[in-house]
């Protein structure tokens, strides 16, 4: 099973070596056999005695993430879907794109989202999933920037990028809280265990995670933003990614946690709510628009709402009829967009006021489309599959119950607002037939002229309204062998379902009969209604919430970066010494940390008191000294005054450096004087004089608390009477502070000798080298 | 003792801090000046204060100051005086290439 996976991904290495010889042969050519072989290898399934087939390849045992795959009949009629389909579409697309286009990369992409898709529906380890799930989205992002000179189709790429990416790394959450809470990541073993996780605490975060992904992906409110911006893609793109395979991967999702999750109300209230208000809205929006795949994206939407508002239901009826719509929105749903890549390919323009009495130049096309459009609106005709699947959806929303108040009112709600959304299915629908094929014909208005497109285009969409009709007429032909496996995986109990054309003149019936009557009225009256979209949305729009969202991140980012990065030195060294300053002196409040005692201290003499009291008076001074020569002389009064504290507490080789080294650097100093700048009264306001002085003293004085308490708590001994023992012994010494230095700690010597050296070598190539001396 | 001594070393500290918030450069030299100061009086009465000989080995003397902080003492006297000279050279380089030694003034480019 796993080579389904790995061999586009193998090819796709091989894919610009074959574009390299694009001239002669279209590259597309090579590629259409992989999804097509793959299918035949999975349409061998198919069958009444089907059992799931689990393979495991290790990748990181350790970690238990394994290449776990598990095929039921829910993965297969995915795995179908996307290897048919893309065999299709490659197909098209070999028509569809010129030999010039950049085919190499096309076809790279589209085989990478190709085996990331059948990785999404094949694994069982939540991490594989993950992973794959993540490869769609970038290799979508990747397709929908295909034509990257585009600005709009960068917009385009960068907004589903965000979007997706977001809800999957939130689905990532939902996964490690699942794994942590069952202790395996296979989801066949996390369903066995479904009772830990339902009587888990973070039940509702492992449910709100998971489902934000499957939200995000399958573009469902007020997710959906990112859907009509990918249509920026090539054609082929939107028909498979954006109707067929990558938006279906956020229903799969949910149906691949529908056993786990089933039984817990929110799940119903949260998916069944998400589901029928998308339908409604999507369905709403999609009259308005005038772009032909604008129209197609809301209506995928809509219909991705219809399918997830079917996996909330949960009953047997509505599970059945959710994998049923899957099956037949992907033909219907596929069609139509290589349908209206036909138009745009031989017009020239997808704008459906610039459209219309293609009819006569088209007349493959248009029928194509009729199929396509009827179906989707649900027209009750014995050759169509949507209307089955629609009327099994009014079928499932009319017995719904909720055991809370809430959930009772939304199941009592469901069905009006399902016939609601119908009825606007059923206005675009026609709408987009015909305002395309039909009516007046404005020829002036297109940039070319129309004509009927090479057979080989119509090739894919034929097949795909092949399927709805054959679908149409033999309803029941695959439902024992292929579509009940695969509610019964989500369902998790077996379905037997018949699809009957004349089920009586039952409820689902006349709630069809409403939708057709009242749709065809809004039809007729397009032109008096439409003005309630000034009204709703009116100047409400997600875009605009999205696009504000973005900007103001920018902006307050900017902003709170460039309020503390002024590039002022001075205010950098303010934040960090009172950060230090608040931190240690909370920690050592919080800590007890101050312990200040007034035993064990020397005695107090009156040469140590008068030092003490020249340096207090010269350190003050440093600050108020006016001129160069009296600031530096002031400071080696301070060094003196150290060095006399040095011999006071017998030091004599630190007093020796100490005299020595204050003599150098205030003769450096004075050496330096004279080209230094002047010192100068710097005005400062007072408000920064007053931060500075809290600072600096704040600071001193935490030094001497911090001081006063570790010299009031010494816990060790000290070592130094090891090295007074054996300085002479082992050092061979009498002065045990030089031994110390050469010998017992002679490394700290070594580099401070390199210290010295390196400071010089710098201070010669400061003086020596100029600025633009070679 | 101690605790004059530490204050003096926060006294230092506090000076020393003030004048590194300061604009001139010379003033923030002076300041790391006063800075290192500070440190090695810290340093020094970590040890122990005037207890004993100093630490040179005579016959019948068994009592010395502590010769460890000493040691490290020394160390930090030598590499403060190279970073000092090397800051003096610096700030006087910097001065002069940008004619200003003035803080607020030697920023680099917006978006550097």
């Amino acid at each position: 099973m796993i080579f389904t996976v790995i061999i586009p991904l193998i090819l796709a290495c091989f894919v610009p070596l074959l574009s390299k010889i694009k001239e002669k042969i279209h590259t597309g050519i090579f590629v259409f056999f992989i999804p097509f072989i793959i299918f035949l290898y999975f349409i061998q399934f198919i069958g009444s005695d089907f059992s799931p087939i689990a393979k495991t390849y290790k990748w990181i045992p350790s970690l238990g993430i394994n290449l776990n795959f598990y095929l039921d009949g829910l993965s297969l009629l995915f795995v179908l879907l996307i290897s048919g389909i893309g065999a299709l579409v490659v197909l098209y697309s070999i028509y569809y794109l010129d030999k010039t286009e950049r085919l190499g990369h096309f076809y790279v992409y589209l085989l990478m989202f190709m085996a990331a898709m059948l990785g999404v529906v094949l694994s069982d380890n939540v991490f594989v999933l993950y992973t794959f799930w993540e490869l769609t989205s970038i290799s979508s992002f990747l397709l929908i920037g295909y034509w990257h000179f585009n600005e709009r189709s960068r917009y385009g790429a960068l907004k589903s990028m965000l979007i997706t990416i977001f809800g999957g790394l939130s689905m990532f959450g939902g996964f490690v809280l699942l794994s942590v809470v069952t202790g395996t990541t296979s989801i066949q073993s996390m369903i066995e265990q479904k009772d830990v996780i339902l009587n888990s605490t973070y039940l509702p975060l492992i449910l709100g995670f998971i489902l934000l992904g499957a939200f995000t992906k399958s573009a469902q409110f007020p997710f959906h933003i990112w859907l009509p911006d990918a249509m920026e893609a090539p054609t082929p793109v939107s028909a498979y990614l954006h109707s067929a395979t990558m938006v279906k991967a956020g229903l799969f999702l949910v149906a691949r946690f529908s056993p786990i999750f089933s039984s817990y109300e929110w799940f119903f209230i949260i998916v069944s709510l998400a589901g029928i208000v998308t339908l409604c809205w999507g369905s709403y929006m999609a009259v308005r628009q005038t772009d032909l795949k604008a129209i197609l994206a809301f209506s995928t939407i809509s219909q991705l709402g219809m399918i997830m508002a079917m996996l909330g239901f949960g009953t047997k009826v509505a599970v059945f009829a959710a994998v049923f719509h899957i099956l037949n929105h992907a033909t219907f749903k596929g069609s139509l967009f290589m349908v209206a890549g036909i138009v745009d390919h031989e017009t020239g323009t997808r704008d459906i006021r610039k459209l219309g009495g293609l009819v006569t130049f088209m007349p493959i096309t248009a029928t194509l489309a009729l199929f396509g459009t009827f179906s989707m609106a649900g027209i009750p005709l014995p050759f169509l599959n949507g209307f089955y699947s629609k009327e099994l959806f009014f079928e499932s929303s009319l017995d719904l119950e909720g055991a809370t108040t809430f959930a009772s009112v939304l199941a009592q709600v469901i069905p009006y607002l399902a016939v609601f959304g119908s009825i606007f299915t059923f206005v675009y629908s026609i709408y987009l037939l015909f305002g395309t094929f039909a009516g007046k014909k404005h020829l002036d208005l297109l940039p070319k002229k129309p004509h009927e497109a090479p057979i080989g285009m119509l090739l894919s969409p034929f097949i795909l309204v092949l399927g709805v009709v054959l679908i149409g007429l033999f309803p029941n032909l695959v439902n024992g062998t292929f579509l009940a496996h695969a509610a019964e995986a989500i369902k998790g109990a077996e379905i037997d379902q018949h699809i009957a054309f004349w089920h009586g003149f039952n409820t689902p019936l006349k709630m069809t009969l409403i939708v057709v009557g009242l749709g065809f009225l809004l039809v007729l009256t397009r032109k008096k209604w439409a003005g309630a979209y000034r009204v709703l949305p009116g100047k409400l729009s997600l875009n605009k919430l999205y696009d504000y969202i973005l900007e103001k991140l920018d902006i307050v980012s900017q902003k709170v970066t460039q309020s503390y990065m002024t590039g002022s030195l001075r205010l950098y060294v303010a934040i960090i010494l009172g950060v230090t300053l608040v931190v240690t002196f909370i920690v050592m409040l919080v800590t007890d940390g101050f312990n200040i005692q007034f035993d064990n201290l020397a005695d107090v003499t009156i040469i140590e008191v008068s030092v003490v009291a020249i340096m207090i008076v010269a350190a003050l001074a440093t600050i108020l000294a006016k001129n160069n020569v009296s600031a530096i002389l002031i400071l080696g009064v301070v060094g003196y005054g150290v060095a006399i504290l040095f011999v006071l507490y017998r030091a004599p080789d630190l007093a020796l450096t100490q005299l020595v080294i204050e003599t150098v650097t205030v003769v450096l100093f004075l050496l330096c004087f004279r080209h230094m700048p002047k010192l100068r009264k710097r005005n400062e306001t007072s408000g920064t004089k007053i931060v500075n002085i809290v600072i600096s003293v704040g600071f001193g004085a935490l030094m001497t608390l911090i001081g006063i308490s570790a010299h009031s708590s010494k816990w060790f001994e000290s070592i130094s009477n090891y090295f007074i023992e054996t300085s002479l012994k082992l050092g061979g010494g009498h002065n045990i502070v030089n031994v110390i230095l050469v010998d017992m700690r002679g490394f700290d010597t070594l580099f401070e000798i390199t210290v010295l050296g390196i400071a010089a070598l710098a201070i010669f190539s400061l003086i020596k080298l100029k600025r633009g001396a070679k | 003792m101690e605790i004059i001594i530490l204050i003096l070393a926060g006294i230092l500290f506090a000076a020393a801090i003030y004048n590194l918030l300061q604009k001139q450069l010379l003033r923030i030299i002076i300041g790391t000046g006063l800075l290192s100061h500070g440190a090695h009086l810290f340093i020094l009465t970590m040890g122990q204060l005037k207890r004993g000989q100093p630490p040179i080995l005579t016959e019948g003397k068994s009592d010395y100051a502590d010769p460890l902080p000493q040691a490290l003492i020394l160390t930090s006297i030598v590499i403060s005086f190279g970073v000092t000279s090397l800051l003096l050279v610096l700030a006087y380089r910097a001065a002069n290439e940008n004619n200003t030694d003035d803080m607020a003034q030697l920023r680099g480019d917006e978006n550097e």
